[in-house]
């Protein structure tokens, strides 16, 4: 059986974990595939929540299906579609079907996604999820009612260690530790000095940092983040590595490069391991894992 | 002030099809200020209709006043005698004065013409930005003035959410982000500490809609 999320943390080893969408759909073939692929290969498998808002299955019901396919889930849980009502009996709900670990994270904006005219919950944010864990696992709900039996959860955050200007970030980023962040899995991170600045700064938490490794498929798409998403940052070496072979060929470049960097990232010991992103390419994590000598 | 703007003339028309003697109310306090229901606008639309009626050869009435403010009884029982000659009462005021309106003179028909839109402050002239969600539980003093309830696209408490990117907001790069400014702000003033305690959830239950108050002096009345 699979080590909890939890003992991994405890353990030393170079933590690897992996992102999976789940589909817009009643079709969950491919999803499934995914998780097949990936469950004996890293130690937790993310499962997202309406990603960058747009409508798709349940985090919840993903994660179950991880679990029941043998894989460790990671329940990803943003405010943005549910108020602590729902967030809190999603959050029992998962500790009964067996999901114990949880990304808290206060949710893309509706108006970035595919229901622009939808309400926007916001009833809670990053740290205010972290809080609604650990009140339950105190064994009291949010409004101080009493628990028929408590949850027990390994909760995580996010960070994004390229954020700019950072010290308000890093406001953030302690105060989700003080609500009882256990782990954090970084924004994407492409420049390892800067990285490995943030990491020295971070050293001093007791907290396990995975960081984002966001497969770039092609130069295209570095510069377009570049451009467009917040945190991000592609520096010009990497976009010119990118460039330097053909559109066909710049997939393969970037599994390349997120292999490359996991295995420095490893090697030189910065950070506690990697979450790994690969949207919507979620089928090449293994040949990443190979190339980072992971496999 | 409260900000709205008026609504588009088509829309405006097409409410009024099959009256023939129509009212439109301005009033003078807020809408008034952000050029959206005061006496000018008023004049302004009332001519508008005027002209547009008489192009598709009908004969509609539209006479026109402003009262102080809508949302006052007081100023309200100034006009209520010349509103009940008519089939319908545009009002420009904000939605709390449509309604006083409303409740005034019912039965009769009163049509909304503007759309409220927000609370909110003139950072300069003709632009109005909004400031206030009217939350009933401010947090300003502690957070230097700034209202990330109101100007964060997200109305979060603990500090800025993952979208922020150069000081700006993911929902609108022309827009700045709540939490930047405040730490900004704070930390020139030297009080960090102020936003560095977790904030818990907002209480909503404080505030149910529609919320009323009454002051100390006239309860029991």
């Amino acid at each position: 059986m699979a080590a909890s999320f939890k003992d991994t943390l405890k353990s030393g080893e170079f933590i690897v974990t992996a992102e999976v969408g789940p589909p817009k759909g009643t079709d969950i073939g491919e999803m499934k595939q995914h998780i097949e692929l990936l469950k004996d290969k890293v130690h937790g498998i993310n499962m997202t929540d309406n990603q960058s808002s747009v409508m798709r299955l349940s985090s919840l019901v993903g994660c179950h299906i991880i679990k029941e396919l043998g894989g460790v889930p990671i329940l990803q849980m943003t405010g943005r579609d549910r108020n602590r009502m729902a967030l809190q009996s999603d959050l029992i709900s998962a500790a009964v079907l067996g999901i114990d670990t949880v990304l808290c994270l206060t949710g893309d904006h509706m108006t970035l996604g595919d229901h622009k005219d939808a309400k926007p919950v916001h009833d809670l944010e990053s740290v205010q999820i972290l809080k609604a864990v650990r009140t339950l696992e105190s064994g009291k709900d949010l409004g101080g009612n009493p628990l028929k039996g408590a949850p027990s959860f390994c909760a995580g955050a996010v960070v994004t260690p390229e954020a700019d200007p950072i010290a308000p970030q890093l406001l953030k980023f302690e105060k989700k530790i003080r609500a009882g962040a256990e782990f954090f899995q970084t924004q994407a991170v492409y420049d390892l000095d800067n990285f490995k600045r943030f990491m020295d700064y971070a050293a001093k938490f007791e907290v396990k940092i995975l960081a984002g490794i966001v497969l770039l498929v092609s130069a295209g798409m570095a510069k377009f983040m570049n451009k467009n998403v917040a945190g991000i940052f592609v520096p010009d070496a990497l976009v010119r590595e990118m460039e330097s072979v053909a559109k066909k060929e710049q997939l393969q470049k970037g599994i390349e490069i997120a292999g490359r960097m996991i295995r420095t990232l490893k090697e030189q010991s910065i950070g506690h391991g990697v979450h790994i992103m690969a949207i919507g390419k979620e089928a090449v994590i293994p040949e990443i894992l190979q190339v980072a000598g992971l496999l | 002030m409260i900000v709205a703007e008026r609504k588009p003339f088509d829309e405006i028309k097409a409410m009024l099809a099959g009256y023939g003697k129509v009212f439109i109310l301005g009033c003078d306090t807020c809408v008034s200020v952000c050029m959206a229901g005061g006496r000018k606008e008023v004049g302004l639309l009332a001519s508008q209709l005027r002209m547009s009626f008489k192009k598709d050869g009908s004969d509609v009435v539209i006479d026109e006043d402003t009262v102080e403010r809508q949302c006052n009884k007081e100023y309200m029982e100034l006009v209520l005698n010349k509103l009940k000659d008519y089939q319908v009462v545009v009002s420009m005021a904000c939605g709390a004065g449509v309604q006083l309106l409303a409740d005034l003179t019912e039965p009769q028909q009163v049509l909304p013409g503007v759309n409220t839109r927000f609370i909110g402050m003139t950072p300069k002239d003709g632009n109005w930005v909004e400031r206030c969600r009217a939350c009933g539980d401010c947090v300003l003093g502690e957070t230097a003035g700034i209202c990330p309830i109101t100007v964060c696209a997200k109305g979060i408490l603990n500090g800025p959410c993952g979208g922020t990117d150069h000081g700006k907001c993911e929902v609108d790069k022309d827009k700045d982000c709540a939490w930047t400014l405040i730490h900004a702000r704070l930390d020139k003033m030297g009080k960090l500490d102020n936003i560095k305690k977790i904030f818990p959830p907002r209480k909503h239950g404080v505030k149910t809609h529609p919320a009323s108050q009454v002051h100390e002096v006239y309860k029991g009345e």
